[in-house]
């Protein structure tokens, strides 16, 4: 059944560069896990997939698919089917042609070549075209092509390079949902490739998130979203992005604009200079009264109202340390006005805090 | 009853023509155009026309200027080139010549494109250098060394020498414009067919080539022409007269003292023939957008 693959301390150096693209990668993935591998663009993302395709080859280290170690294979002995990220269609064969191609190179009988296309347009509602040239199809159809390519395949390992970048918003969301219930249901171990981390959080059993091509944290998306490893990951997961800033630490307490706020006794036992990273999640935000315990005012500049939330982008009032905007998911439909001062307390519990010099997450209990 | 008055929105302005419409342009500066280009039309097409005349023309009338064209066209011109000389075997010769050089030469500069295109190996950048270089060389130049060679071969003579002659004409240009035409076909497209289960070859053979057929085509005609009409090598290295080539047969019927001037003009009439059916072939594969649909973005 399905496989597991493995990176082991793999990296790849290109030709005429001296920065690894990636470096030292160590990864595992599950058998019939869907990996989501995140990162902003120019992290590695892509190499990581084409070292593991075959489609580059590896500077330094392994990689295993199950236990037989494919790093000096060649694509085609490595079974593996991939999405590109602008579907790399042939042109000159029809649908059915595209998606039963790799079947008949492999010398299948032309009934199950047959059978095994049709099945997959149905499940990818491809039917009416499969006679058609991928011109001839929007890009929807084609990415689904795409798609079908690789299922009717059955290989050991699927490979998506952000294959719903093409597509508009809407599609990409109904198609995202699609291929994580397709993946769950043919259960091949799938290594999926996007900068976009609402994809990611949506549809990863688990996340890895690279970042000059250094693999930075792997979890499951909520693991990410609330124990992040470093202020980079903090800051990349989650939309809005989680507010970070660096503050003044006096007494064991944060100078957070007008506020003081309590830091916990791991947290400043841990400090190494008079000021510390701060991260809290817009949603981590609660309206409070003036005066209040630790409660700090925020100068609302833009109020975005989506119906279910409305968020907050305001200035700290009173802060000389920061100039980014705070985030705070508010309640909908009575907003405040641009302009007006909005208090604000951290909930309990919801701090995170980095060392100022590494980034790394500080303990908070 | 009150009538409700609908306010139209005022209909637009159509967009201003952005393309110059042939209505746009002067009378005078349309006049002078067009006779610029009758003018060019004629100069290019009256040498064919006159030969073309020339060869229904009878042997004996055929050198008078005068501009009654054809008064009582005939075919023994082309009877006699046909029957009475060893034009025919000249002929074959040359069909042979090209038609191997044209598919020798397909195969060498596809391969030679493709490797370009698609391979990092060592010496690339001299070879394409190289492959540029020559081309500068004029033929009269090529010939001397080039006879040496097949000479020292063993293959004066005989019709490996024009067909491999040729080719050093024929591949190096064609496999940068080859090289070229690849380049404009993603490589994603390798990819999926190296991940689809195909090496280097097949790849090259199932994919590339189906997608490269307007290049190849060009290929095919260039490579055909190099050879078919070609008079300066033909003359250095065929001797036998029933070895030789179209080019270098012609010229047999034109010595300095009695031209056959009648013979002359139908074999360069029943010429074309063959490279206007190569052309035709070539022509029909000249489409655009193969490679459209298949990648995005
Ligand atoms: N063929 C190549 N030669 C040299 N450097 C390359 C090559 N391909 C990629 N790189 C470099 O390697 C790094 C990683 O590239 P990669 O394509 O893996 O990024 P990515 O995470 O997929 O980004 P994106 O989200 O933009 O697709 C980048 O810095 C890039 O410039
Ligand atoms: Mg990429």
């Amino acid at each position: 059944m399905s496989t597991s693959v493995r990176y082991d301390q793999a990296s790849l150096v290109y030709p005429g560069t001296t920065a690894p693209a990636v470096a030292s990668l160590d990864l595992t993935i599950e058998p019939g896990e869907l990996l989501v591998l995140v990162g902003p663009s120019g992290s590695g993302k892509s190499t990581a997939l084409r070292m593991l395709a075959g489609l580059e080859d590896v500077t330094d280290g392994r990689v295993l698919i199950g236990d037989k170690d494919v790093t000096h294979l060649r694509p085609k002995d490595r079974d593996i089917a991939m999405v590109f990220q602008n579907y790399a269609l042939y042109p000159h064969m029809s649908v059915a042609e595209n998606m039963g191609f790799a079947l008949k190179i492999a010398g299948t009988p032309k009934a199950d070549i047959d059978a095994r296309v049709r099945e997959a347009a149905k499940i990818l509602d491809l039917e009416p075209y499969l006679e058609r040239k991928p011109k001839a199809l929007s890009g929807g159809q084609r990415q689904r092509v795409a798609m079908g390519r690789a299922i009717v395949r059955q290989p050991q390992v699927f490979c998506m390079d952000e294959p719903l970048s093409n597509l508009d918003a809407k599609l990409r969301v109904s198609t995202r949902t699609q291929i994580a219930s397709l993946q769950r249901r043919l259960d091949t171990t799938t290594i999926y490739v996007t900068h976009d981390q609402v994809e990611a959080m949506t549809m990863g059993d688990r996340v890895a998130v690279l970042k000059d091509g250094v693999l930075q944290q792997v979890g499951t998306p909520l693991g990410l979203y609330e124990k992040p490893v470093n202020a980079f990951v903090a800051g990349f997961i989650g939309s809005p992005a989680m507010n970070l800033g660096t503050f003044r630490v006096t007494d064991g307490h944060a100078q957070i604009g007008e506020g003081r706020v309590p830091l916990p006794r791991a947290m400043t036992g841990a400090l190494k200079a008079d000021t510390v990273q701060l991260g809290f999640r817009p949603e981590a935000l609660l309206p409070a009264g003036k005066g209040d315990p630790g409660s700090f005012a925020v100068e609302a500049l833009v109020v975005e109202e989506l119906g279910a939330d409305a968020f907050l982008y305001g200035n700290l009032i009173g802060d000389e340390l920061r100039a980014d905007h705070i985030v705070a998911r508010i309640a909908p439909r009575s907003v405040p006005e641009k302009g007006a001062t909005v208090w604000f307390t951290i909930a309990p519990g919801a701090l995170h805090a980095f060392d100022t010099e590494t980034g790394l997450a500080l303990p908070t209990d | 009853m009150t009538t409700v008055e609908v306010s139209k929105p005022a209909p637009k302005p159509a967009p201003k023509q952005l393309q110059r419409r042939r209505s746009d342009r002067p009378l005078l500066a349309s006049l002078a155009l067009h006779a610029t280009l009758l003018g060019a039309t004629v100069i290019a097409l009256f040498p064919v026309l006159w030969i073309l005349l020339s060869s229904f023309k009878p042997a004996d009338r055929i050198q008078s200027s005068e501009i009654t064209l054809v008064d009582d066209p005939t075919l023994e011109n082309y009877r006699a080139v046909l029957f009475d000389t060893p034009f025919p075997t000249w002929f074959l010769n040359s069909v042979i010549v090209a038609a191997f050089t044209m598919v020798i030469g397909i195969a060498m500069s596809a391969t030679c494109g493709y490797a370009l295109s698609r391979f990092n190996f060592a010496g690339k950048r001299g070879l394409m250098w190289v492959f540029l270089i020559t081309q500068m060389f004029p033929v009269a130049i090529l010939i001397v060394p080039i006879y040496t060679i097949m000479a020292n071969l063993g293959l004066i003579d005989t019709k490996p020498s024009l067909v491999i002659a040729y080719l050093t004409v024929a591949v190096p240009f064609c496999a940068w414009m080859l090289r070229g035409y690849f380049d404009t076909i993603p490589k994603e497209l390798d990819e999926a067919a190296a991940l689809d289960g195909l090496g280097p070859f097949g790849t090259f053979w199932r994919v590339i080539l189906p997608l490269a057929r307007p290049g190849l085509a060009v290929t095919a005609f260039y490579t055909f022409l190099t050879a078919w009409g070609e008079v300066a090598y033909a003359i250095a290295f065929m001797q036998s007269r029933n070895k030789l080539t179209l080019g270098a047969g012609l010229q047999q019927f034109v010595p300095q003292f009695n031209p056959q001037w009648h013979l002359l003009t139908a074999g360069s009439v029943l010429i074309l023939i063959p490279a206007a059916v190569v052309f035709f072939f070539a022509q029909k594969h000249l489409v655009a957008g193969l490679t459209a649909g298949g990648t995005k973005g």
